[in-house]
């Protein structure tokens, strides 16, 4: 294991046929962080996550879990999964799969434990086929957390889940993490990603683009959005130093700009009667847009 | 945090080893968990269990019970039990598998520390259960409906070639399953059962130019075993014809057990 990392990609190529999935990428979780892995579709996230699980095997460089390869069942055994697209038995009652899950690890929490941490007590004696989209993602949910990982992969976990259980499901990772445990989430949702993660790896063409804290990745995209309600033309402000654009939209001008502090001096000298005054940094979902489109 | 966060880590160990006992465990779990979701599918279960009863009655009671023929009430009864096995393990696994495949079931089971064998030898013990089910029905329909005359210890023999014989099909519906969709399992299944069950010729003869057909059938095989147990005659010895179960079971397993192995 390479700098105490408990996961680890080092180099990896990955092609299927004449497409090169993950094109020498190198990546590591670190005990006790949580990574949210982004990147548009076909980026190589879910090939990145194959590799860490066993599930495929790179044609160069090499993946490893707890310093061993994780076709190696013990080290497995220090992981939990939650898959983004799986169908578990549906004559099975949840409080069956956890008891069937569990015994895969040598020291589970028992099914009444899984179901009051994940707060799924309600759903542990109907069968899973009986259950809604959400609550099935509830169930895989706490499916992963059964075994006690050490390392847990979350793959869009809150994929239809309402906004209760979403919470829920983050309130339950924060505790993981409290805990000393690690998890690599990938995600849509980059709100998710700004609400739980220590760090964020963005891919793209298989590639690692950019890889920071989320305060980190905001300062790579050096923005800031205004927007007010104000009579200025936007033609007019465009011209003043700092602004990268600006335009109407209705009432309210919106300004993107690199120097939020002299753009917002001055709109308040040229305009007395300014309203509604909204200053907002670049968020993730700004970063990530710009670094994608970068890389494409 | 709240109360029950804590309980995730506890103070309990986290060992990656596993003891001997937690695994047998492991495996006893899966099988459990199979056998059970069988039971639930009573539309999974129950044409195993009654099909070949209702037809050994059917066949060898109400049409052939008054033969002429001394050996007819026999015969049928091994064409029958022979029928009766090969079901469960063909279509259990065919299309178990290809719907767990298709619903990355297996996918999962692969990246969580499940033991290897367990998914596969779970269903293997749920098709021999059913397999031993089947023979249980066919020895009774046989002992107190038909009345056929078989001592114990040719009734046992039969039960354990039947059920042992069930393993060929099983690795034969493994291998569908690896290959197949979820959706078009029972079809390639079918495909498969039925004509093996009419190339054996162990229910109508085969036309003598298509004779040498049978050989392909692993049914062929298993019916031949059955025969030489109750000292009818049969085709080559019992050891060939056992040795020709084993083969296929190996070669189909390997097969399927390989490209699970490195694809899901």
């Amino acid at each position: 294991m390479n700098n105490g990392s408990v996961a680890e990609l080092s180099q990896v190529t990955k092609r299927f046929g004449t497409i090169t999935a993950l094109d020498g990428l190198s990546l590591q979780v670190q005990p006790g962080e949580l990574l949210t892995i982004l990147g548009p579709n076909g980026a190589g996230k879910t090939t990145a996550i194959s590799l860490l699980l066993g599930l495929q095997q790179p044609n160069s460089g090499s993946a490893l879990l707890f310093g061993k390869s994780p076709l190696c069942v013990e080290a497995r055994r220090e992981i939990g999964v939650m898959m983004q697209e799986v169908g578990l038995a549906p004559e099975l009652r949840l409080r069956e799969h956890i008891d069937l899950v569990g015994s895969y690890y040598p020291a589970p929490l028992t099914p009444a434990e899984v179901v009051e941490f994940t707060h799924t007590a309600s759903l542990a004696d109907r069968p899973y086929g009986k259950l809604s989209a959400g609550q099935k993602r509830q169930v895989q949910f706490a499916l992963a957390i059964c075994g006690r990982p050490k390392l847990l992969f979350l793959d869009e976990p809150t994929v239809g889940l309402d906004v209760q259980a979403r919470e829920m499901i983050w309130e339950a990772v924060r505790a993981l993490i409290n805990q000393g445990c690690s998890i690599v989430l990938t995600t849509h949702y980059l709100e998710e990603a700004e609400a739980l993660a220590d760090r964020v790896a963005v891919l793209a063409k298989g590639r690692l683009i950019a890889s920071g804290t989320v305060s980190e990745m905001r300062a790579l995209v050096v923005r800031t959005r205004i927007s007010c309600l104000t009579a200025l033309a936007a033609e007019q402000v465009m011209v003043w130093p700092g602004v990268g654009s600006a335009h109407r939209d209705r009432d309210r001008l919106h300004i993107t700009t690199s120097n939020p502090e002299t753009v917002v001096r001055q709109l308040l000298a040229a305009d007395d009667d300014l309203q509604e005054l909204e200053v907002r940094r670049a968020g993730l979902s700004d970063v990530f847009t710009e670094l994608t489109q970068e890389a494409a | 945090m709240t109360d029950s966060s804590l309980a995730v880590r506890g103070n309990l160990p986290c060992s990656a080893r596993m003891p001997g006992s937690r695994l047998f465990r492991a495996y006893l779990t899966e099988a459990k968990y199979e056998c059970l979701r069988s039971l639930r599918m009573p539309g999974f279960a129950a044409p195993f269990l009654v099909l070949p009863f209702a037809l050994y009655l059917f066949f060898g009671v109400v049409l052939f019970g008054s033969s002429k023929e001394p050996n007819t009430a026999l015969y049928i009864f091994l064409a029958f039990a022979v029928f009766g096995v090969m079901g469960p393990g063909m279509f259990g696994f065919g299309v178990f598998v290809a719907t767990e495949r298709e619903q990355s079931l297996i996918t999962l089971k692969r990246a969580l520390p499940a033991p290897p064998a367990a998914n596969l030898l779970a269903k293997m013990l749920m098709a021999t259960l059913f397999a031993v089910l089947v023979m249980i029905t066919m020895i009774g329909a046989a002992l107190f409906i038909a009345h056929l005359r078989l001592t114990f210890a040719q009734f046992l023999s039969q039960a354990v070639i039947n059920v042992l014989g069930s393993l060929p099909f099983c690795a034969l519906g493994l291998f569908i399953g690896t290959r197949a969709s979820g959706k078009s399992a029972p079809a390639f299944v079918n495909l498969m059962y039925l004509p093996m069950i009419y190339l054996s010729g162990f229910f109508f003869p085969l036309p003598h130019s298509i004779h040498w057909i049978q050989f392909a059938s692993p049914a062929f095989y298993l019916d031949q075993l059955a025969l030489s147990a109750v000292g009818l005659p049969a085709s080559g010895t019992p050891l060939s014809n056992a040795a020709v179960l084993v083969a296929v079971t190996l070669l189909f397993g390997a097969l399927a057990v390989r490209r699970l192995a490195r694809v899901g």
